[in-house]
């Protein structure tokens, strides 16, 4: 088929009175692929996925699941199952009963449902809770439960909205590897929603950035994280610096900017930008260096004043003052000392910060 | 030592109920003992409840007109009850989705009622229901009806009556039950496949099974002994066994057989609200 997705969303909008929760947002999700919906809180993950259910019918535009166009379809009859954010269990069932539910509703035999909730059970580490009343259970064993009412079905298409949320960080790590497995060896489709990028960056297939009901960007958390497409992607995802500029050349497919007090640097531009457009110039920290001596001749390569040094382990946090604007530099510490001299840049003191035009990325404004 | 607290602390329970304790002995549980004693006299010649004792008005009360009556009493509650939860489920459930503000508007729209005497209320249906009263002269003028409809006097008239002085009881205590649902639920039902029925089986009405529980003894008990809308509606043709007990009480003069009447029915309809909550708690705790 031309366009064999699991589900399709094309410019999809949802108006709430006058604002747009989701604003003309188009993603194809692959069959078996692990999507994520990745943004800061109110950009409209949620209202995508409860239109992907059903519980919510787009203002404008079109959702299918499986090749077929939903339209008024209603969530009973669209093979997608959905971890709610709240979780939502049913207060007077017992966990198994939860579970249960789904199995029950499409007249599975009792005892393929019998063994296929304790195998979900099972599989979020809850069997000892089998008769317990979702109030008394945690947060994290609810989210557990749920998590398990949805599996259970083995839908084509898993919505999951913020699964792990409530979680401690342990357990989050283990359902994190357990969940993928799953996806991975079942070969569902999980449309994934978090606010946690290292979530989304290590479980992920592809990511859609979304900010204010828009999709940003899609891509895999490769692409995302070394090629963001706009300040918004390169800010939300890690930890960048801007400097902002205006564009003096282009050079294939490196663009100069000219920022503050007359420095230039060179990095990777995006498409569109020509000279003259004011630009911003975005560096991960990582990807910066602290020398002592500059190569004569490089380009990127200005003094800078250290402002201050954090050591945090693996690396250590410089904050560094070009020409009044601070810069973050992350340092490997790739050799072991205790001698904090042995560093040669001290707060107050001058060093030369360098990095590699294809580390850099110059994005328009 | 521990025994003086303790003992202490029982003085202190017992103060606490005791303003309790003494209008509920007042006005509850001496009346009772008033009418169980009475239940068990003789009359004397100027029919006030005298001695011997005798268990004649208990055999009285077997007597197949009594319990036919009781029977039909019991019938029309349970209908007033399933007649008012069906009309009242879907008021609910509207006024429960309604924005905030216009939820308690239509609470007290609700509770208008009750600023009016009953009396007044049930002499007004009487009137829209009479002969030549607004209803019976509307279905003629369109030609429906040839001749006014014998509305009154009728069960029909009754069941009507206890309808419309119930249904403000069924409506509020579901719509509480409502007000606090989670919709989520309904969502949550649908999502894992249940259509509208399912749903509305297996998630909607246990979770609300507080409210219909409550509502539905807040209106079949006040109906199995109701005296003024029978009275009213039913116009001395209709009797129930609220009636009956009235009659006791005034015309007949008999009250060693009004109470003993009156204690049969506490005991029954007692009964049978215990068996119904407990059902209903069984019900909540399936799936
Ligand atoms: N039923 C509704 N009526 C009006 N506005 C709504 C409704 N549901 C969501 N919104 C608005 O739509 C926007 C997107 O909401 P949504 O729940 O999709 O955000 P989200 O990305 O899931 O956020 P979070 O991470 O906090 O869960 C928000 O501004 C929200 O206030
Ligand atoms: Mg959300």
């Amino acid at each position: 088929m031309a366009n064999d997705f699991a589900v399709e969303l094309r410019e999809v909008v949802k108006l709430y009175g006058t604002m747009a929760a989701v604003d003309h947002v188009s993603m194809s999700i692959r069959h078996n692929e692990f999507f994520s919906l990745l943004g800061p809180s109110g950009c409209g993950k949620t209202t995508c996925l409860r239109m992907i259910a059903g519980f919510e019918r787009p203002t404008s535009g079109q959702i299918l699941i499986d090749s077929r166009i939903m339209g008024l379809t209603p969530p009973f009859q669209r093979n997608v199952n959905t971890v709610f954010q709240s979780y939502a269990l049913f207060p007077h069932m017992t966990v198994e009963q939860n579970v249960a539910f789904g199995l029950e509703m499409k007249g599975v035999a009792r005892a393929e449902i019998a063994r296929r909730v304790g195998e979900a059970l099972a599989l979020v580490r809850l069997p000892h809770l089998a008769k317990r009343y979702p109030k008394q259970m945690s947060g994290g064993q609810q989210q557990r439960v749920a998590l398990a009412r949805a599996l259970v079905n083995r839908p084509k298409v898993l919505l999951l909205d913020e699964p792990l949320g409530a979680l401690d960080l342990k357990l989050r790590k283990e359902m994190q590897i357990e969940l993928k497995t799953l996806q991975r060896d079942v070969g569902i489709t999980f449309i994934y929603v978090t606010h946690d990028q290292e979530e989304a960056l290590t479980m992920s297939d592809r990511i859609a950035v979304m900010s204010h009901g828009k999709a940003l960007q899609i891509g895999s958390p490769l692409e995302i994280y070394e090629r963001p497409a706009c300040k918004f992607v390169a800010d939300f995802i890690g930890e960048t610096n801007f400097l902002e500029g205006r564009v003096t050349a282009i050079n294939g497919e490196f663009a100069t900017l000219s920022v503050g007090a007359g420095q230039t640097f060179t990095g990777r531009r995006v498409n569109g930008l020509r000279v003259g457009d004011p630009a911003t110039l975005s560096v991960r920290p990582e990807k910066m260096q602290l020398v002592e001596h500059p190569v004569d001749g490089a380009v990127n390569t200005y003094e800078v004043t250290v402002f201050s040094i954090a050591y945090v382990g693996s690396d250590t946090r410089v904050i560094i003052n070009l020409g009044g604007q601070r810069l973050d530099v992350w340092e490997q510490n790739s050799t072991s000392t205790l001698n904090p001299d042995d560093y040669f840049f001290k707060p107050g003191e001058k060093a030369w910060l360098t990095f590699k035009p294809e580390n850099a990325l110059v994005l328009a404004q | 030592m521990l025994q003086t607290i303790r003992e202490r602390k029982s003085l202190q329970l017992l103060g606490l109920m005791l303003p309790g304790g003494f209008w509920l002995i007042l006005f509850f549980a001496l009346p009772l003992a008033l009418i169980f004693a009475i239940s068990f006299m003789s009359r004397d010649d100027l029919s006030r409840p005298a001695l011997p004792l005798t268990l004649a008005n208990y055999q009285q009360t077997f007597d197949p007109l009594y319990i036919n009556l009781f029977l039909f009493s019991v019938g029309l509650s349970l209908l007033t009850t399933l007649i008012t939860l069906l009309i009242a489920f879907p008021v609910a459930l509207f006024m429960a989705r309604l924005p905030k503000r216009w939820r308690n508007i239509m609470t007290l729209l609700v509770m208008i009622p009750f600023w009016t005497n009953f009396l007044v209320r049930t002499y007004a249906l009487q009137f829209l229901m009479r002969a030549n009263g607004p209803i019976n002269t509307l279905l003629l003028s369109v030609g429906l009806i040839d001749e006014p409809a014998q509305m009154l006097s009728t069960p029909f008239a009754v069941l009507v009556g206890l309808v419309y002085g119930e249904l403000p009881f069924m409506i509020l205590p579901l719509y509480t039950s409502l007000e606090k649902f989670d919709w989520s639920m309904i969502e949550a039902a649908q999502d894992l496949g249940a259509n509208a029925l399912k749903t509305l089986a297996h998630v909607m009405l246990p979770l609300t099974a507080p409210g219909i529980l409550a509502g539905s003894i807040l209106v079949f008990v006040p109906s199995v002994g109701s005296y003024i809308t029978v009275e009213l509606m039913g116009g001395g043709k209709i009797n129930m066994i609220g009636r009956v007990i009235a009659q006791q009480f005034g015309q007949s003069s008999n009250w060693p057989f009004g109470s003993a009447i009156s204690l049969l029915l506490m005991i029954v309809v007692t009964l049978a609200a215990l068996v119904y909550f407990r059902i209903g708690r069984g019900e909540r705790g399936a799936v």
